[in-house]
């Protein structure tokens, strides 16, 4: 990846915050990170941990209420995506940022074709007339591996498998040919064969069309095989980022370093008894004050109770550039 | 084989199935007849040693779990045999069946759906005691308290109420559950699937904890590979019903022998992103046929990359091509007639190709 091109995508300070009866959850505490064009950046973290939130705010996505986007920036080829009108992040939605989600069954309307739910962006999005937009959806079925793809856009989602219908899904996201493709999640209803082909497709579409790519995950396996660069989230922040080899060779965060020791591996020596993380996540009500961490960290200090640690270079390059963490110990000189 | 066959493999079977199949009918047209069947289990047979964990691995729909409701009767298994300590659970008559029951419990995948959402966790985990026991009340409080301790969970909570638990806790209720009545054989249906990593890890070791302390033995069924190789003994995989292989685990993840069981091993990612890139991985082509209309032949050779006319004739079986190591597949059997000149070479390049991977 260029190393100095300018970000597609430039979040800043992102702070989400859920109403709900019992009090405000902090779901999203000044959340920070860019995209490079082309470049695929995987956001792992636990359920709770704010990175479907925090991807689902940025494009306004949250009903409101109970979300409410408190503060930020989040900057899509110059533009502050925060301070749109709905109406105009509508046109944003689909043309420039695409989205691909779980749960493929859930996320395709069951009711209309496939090649109709396909089209309905082309149309909507970039002016095509109906024969136009056939012609181009049956192109992005073939792009996606369905065979016979022409046929198949009278197809509905029921007669599709699992693995088809993300692709199906994953065609939609790119009708419009984003600059960004979100995908939450993606593979994680699918059976691990069913993975490995959804992994190939988009590594093999991405080096086709070049748009960049947000992978969310709780699977570090999947983060270690796709990823340039890896988020890692933990209780609505950015605990830690790097790039991927420099993470799974020398992580800095207690929670990251735990989360690796946590999951067996498949090829690598058999532990004799898993590593564990004592406890639960954390509940964000209230602003964060200390850090998220802190309950269940072996090296949590009184500086951890008193101060949410900000992030700090790892490597000596700006914050977001290089290697950074949000935590006040290290594993070279503990508390210093 | 290295230590593969560990401490199980010198017991004596306490689980035996021969032959099980669970075939659901299909009905339609007005009249609802009976117009087929999904074989949802078809012909499996497997040993489980007493106080070993066998692992159950295969993908959604290959009738892992059927496997397992099957095995404890939960559901009235379409032919086979099932002996668990000694007697057939397949045939047993109603009565008999009940007074076997202690001895067998299952632990569920989704804790949420698992546990009765109005009954009290006290309520919850002394159900099978009301059932199966006479006791008075206090010797049951005394029981729940002291399951409570033995899964970790404090007995303050012994009158909440399932939602007012995390995920990782709802799993010890259900465990302390299997557990009431001292049970020797427990089906672990996905027990993890539904956690979060790093809650995972602590349920997983509550259960090998468990198997220590008790002496219990598992069929360990999940998706998730690398921790089957964690807690399992002995693995089998299943593909559309049947057993693919079935062999000792560290033999299996050095060098599976079954194409299915190579394509599936390299499939799971590892987090490693040196490895990652160097990996060599088998891209299974489509999708699982219908267990409704299983492929003749080996039910493999729709997808299997290295499928020959054989397979798509004469449906393999399950045979112990090594110590241990049961396979079903030409490739690899022993005795595969099948018109093939030198079967042994076959075994050879096979065996190569899975070592490179």
């Amino acid at each position: 990846m260029p190393d100095g091109a300018e970000p597609v995508l430039d979040v800043r300070g992102l702070k989400t915050v859920f109403k709900t009866r019992g009090g405000e959850i902090h779901a999203v505490n000044s959340v920070s990170f860019h995209l490079r064009p082309g470049e695929m950046l995987g956001v792992v973290g636990e359920s709770g941990s704010g990175k479907s939130v925090t991807m689902m705010s940025l494009i306004g996505l949250l009903p409101s209420p109970p979300a409410e986007v408190r503060g930020g920036e989040v900057l899509l080829g110059g533009r502050d995506l925060l301070k749109l009108a709905p109406r105009e992040l509508q046109a944003v939605r689909g043309a420039k940022v695409g989205f691909v989600f779980q749960d493929p069954m859930t996320s395709l309307n069951p009711v209309f074709s496939v090649g109709n739910q396909i089209m309905e962006p082309l149309i909507k999005h970039m002016g095509m007339s109906k024969a136009q937009a056939e012609l181009r959806a049956a192109e992005l079925l073939a792009l996606v591996g369905i065979p016979d793809a022409k046929k198949r856009l009278k197809s509905y989602p029921h007669q599709f498998s699992g693995g088809m219908r993300q692709r199906v899904m994953i065609a939609i996201a790119l009708a419009c040919d984003p600059d960004v493709l979100i995908a939450d999640e993606p593979t994680t209803a699918l059976d691990v064969t069913i993975q490995a082909q959804i992994i190939e497709l988009v590594k093999e579409l991405r080096q086709k069309l070049g748009m960049a790519i947000v992978w969310i995950t709780h699977d570090l396996g999947v983060i270690a095989g796709i990823a340039d660069r890896v988020m890692v989230m933990y209780g609505g922040q950015v605990v830690e980022q790097a790039p991927v080899r420099e993470l799974f060779a020398n992580p800095q965060h207690p929670y990251t370093r735990a989360l690796l020791k946590t999951v067996p591996s498949l090829t690598g020596e058999r532990a004799a008894r898993l590593e564990v993380i004592q406890g639960q996540p954390p509940i964000l009500s209230g602003a964060p004050v200390a850090c998220p961490f802190r309950a269940r960290c072996a090296h949590a200090h009184d500086r951890c109770e008193a101060e949410n640690p900000l992030r700090r270079a790892v490597d000596g390059k700006p914050v977001g550039q290089g290697h950074d963490v949000a935590c006040h110990w290290s594993p070279e000189v503990g508390h210093g | 084989m290295a230590d593969g066959g560990d401490r199980g493999a010198m017991g004596k079977p306490l689980v035996s199935v021969r032959g099980l199949k669970m075939h659901f009918p299909i009905h339609a047209g007005i009249l609802r007849r009976k117009v087929g069947a999904v074989k949802a289990v078809d012909g499996v047979s497997f040993d489980i040693f007493e106080g070993e964990t066998l692992g159950l691995v295969g993908e959604s729909g290959c009738g892992k779990s059927t496997v397992g409701r099957a095995l404890l009767r939960l559901y009235e298994p379409t032919a086979g045999q099932v002996v668990i300590g000694g007697e057939d659970i397949a045939s047993l008559p109603p009565d008999a069946l009940r007074k076997k029951r202690p001895m067998m419990q299952m632990v569920f995948q989704d804790p949420q759906a698992s546990l009765n959402p109005r009954m009290t966790v006290a309520a919850i985990i002394g159900e099978p005691l009301d059932e199966h026991t006479d006791w008075d009340e206090s010797k049951k409080t005394a029981r729940v308290y002291e399951l409570m301790d033995q899964v970790g969970l404090n007995r303050r909570f012994a009158n909440r109420y399932p939602h007012e638990f995390s995920g990782g806790q709802r799993q010890r209720i259900g465990i302390a559950r299997a557990l009431a009545l001292n049970p020797r054989f427990i089906v672990c249906d996905e027990p993890i699937a539904a956690l979060d990593v790093s809650i995972q890890a602590q349920v997983v070791n509550l259960l090998e904890d468990l198997q220590d302390s008790l002496g219990l033995t598992y069929l360990f069924i999940s998706h998730d590979l690398s921790m089957v190789r964690h807690i399992a003994d002995r693995v089998a995989v299943m593909y559309l019903g049947q057993i693919a292989e079935l062999s000792p685990r560290e033999a299996l993840y050095a060098r599976p022998l079954h194409p299915y069981a190579k394509a599936l091993l390299s499939a799971v990612p590892e987090a490693d992103p040196t490895l990652e890139a160097t990996r060599q991985r088998i891209i299974l082509t489509g999708d699982v046929p219908s267990p409704a209309n299983p492929p003749k032949g080996c039910n493999f050779c729709t997808r299997c990359p290295q499928v020959m006319p054989v397979c798509r004739e004469v449906e393999p079986e399950l045979a112990e091509v090594e110590a241990g190591r049961f396979v079903a597949c030409h490739l690899v059997s022993p005795n595969n007639a099948g018109g093939h000149a030198s079967p042994g070479a076959e075994v050879r390049e096979h065996n190569q190709q899975g070592e490179v991977k």
